[in-house]
């Protein structure tokens, strides 16, 4: 009876993710000592900056259009989105400079990096379909100007920049799952393998931290 | 409401927008700052020290 349980996908699959990922390295009380350098805070900060993204976003898609033009505090709501864009890109691209230069792929780490990798052109990808979902002059002018280069690469056929209600879809449902999920994964996967050593501490960069 | 039309006019947004250009590179004021402010944010986070720093490698 209980090699049956054994057998079972969901008995095997939990085992699988405890041996992975125990409780202890999903929320662990203490980091290694090297992590105490402000280069490590631009992750959490461009997860920061995201959740304050999402939730203006939920704003936005609950009050439409003709709130975030035309009254007061839909444009403050609309300009929280914007900003917090715009620190998120910040942070993330301060993020990546540090991961590059301190090889963060080192020690099979790859798929780390890679979710990342994937996960800055996810968001690049939701950023310019925001900025086609506007519904103002801007808007009209980024699209049309944007048309020709995306239709040369064959990729119009079922990405139309001009059509607005495909690009405000793909920018409040398709993109923000795409790098929500990425960006767990991504988070699981440093729990996973932990944070990168330095160089100097090349006896460690094989363990999971 | 008088400060943010004093900020507006501070920092005018409706004209036409300036721009770098040396040879090939063709780059507009903002996102110029903006790299700019993205390197110094950089190199701060490397060399400005860390709360706790010290007490963490004495534990260590």
């Amino acid at each position: 009876m209980s090699t049956d349980i054994e057998r079972q996908w969901t008995t095997r699959l939990r085992h699988r993710v405890a041996g992975k990922l125990p409780p202890e390295k999903v929320l662990p009380d203490t980091q290694p000592a090297y992590v105490a350098s402000w280069i490590y805070v631009f992750g959490v900060a461009t997860m920061s900056a995201m959740a304050v993204v999402i939730g203006t976003g939920f704003i936005l898609a609950l009050r439409g259009p003709q709130w975030w033009h035309e009254s007061s505090v839909g444009h403050f709501v609309n300009s929280l989105h914007l900003w917090s864009v715009e620190i998120f890109f910040f942070a993330m691209v301060v993020h990546l400079w540090g991961k590059f230069f301190m090889g963060a792929w080192r020690g099979k780490r790859t798929a780390t990096w890679m979710t990342g990798v994937v996960t800055f052109l996810a968001s690049i990808a939701t950023a310019f379909t925001g900025y086609a979902s506007q519904s103002n002059f801007d808007s009209q002018w980024i699209t049309t100007q944007a048309k020709d280069g995306i239709n040369s690469t064959g990729a119009g056929a079922f990405f139309n920049v001009l059509n607005f209600g495909q690009m405000l879809m793909w920018h409040i449902v398709l993109l923000p799952l795409v790098a929500v999920i990425l960006t767990a994964l991504h988070v699981v996967l440093v729990r996973v393998r932990g944070v990168v050593p330095p160089y100097d501490d090349t006896k460690k960069v094989g363990e999971a931290l | 409401m008088a400060f943010i039309s004093f900020l507006a006019a501070l920092i005018p947004l409706d004209g036409l927008g300036h721009y770098l250009h040396w040879g090939v590179i063709y780059i507009s004021v903002a996102n110029f700052i903006v790299i700019v402010l993205m390197i110094l944010t950089f190199i701060t986070a490397l060399l400005a020290p860390f709360p706790g720093r010290s007490r963490r490698k004495e534990s260590k």
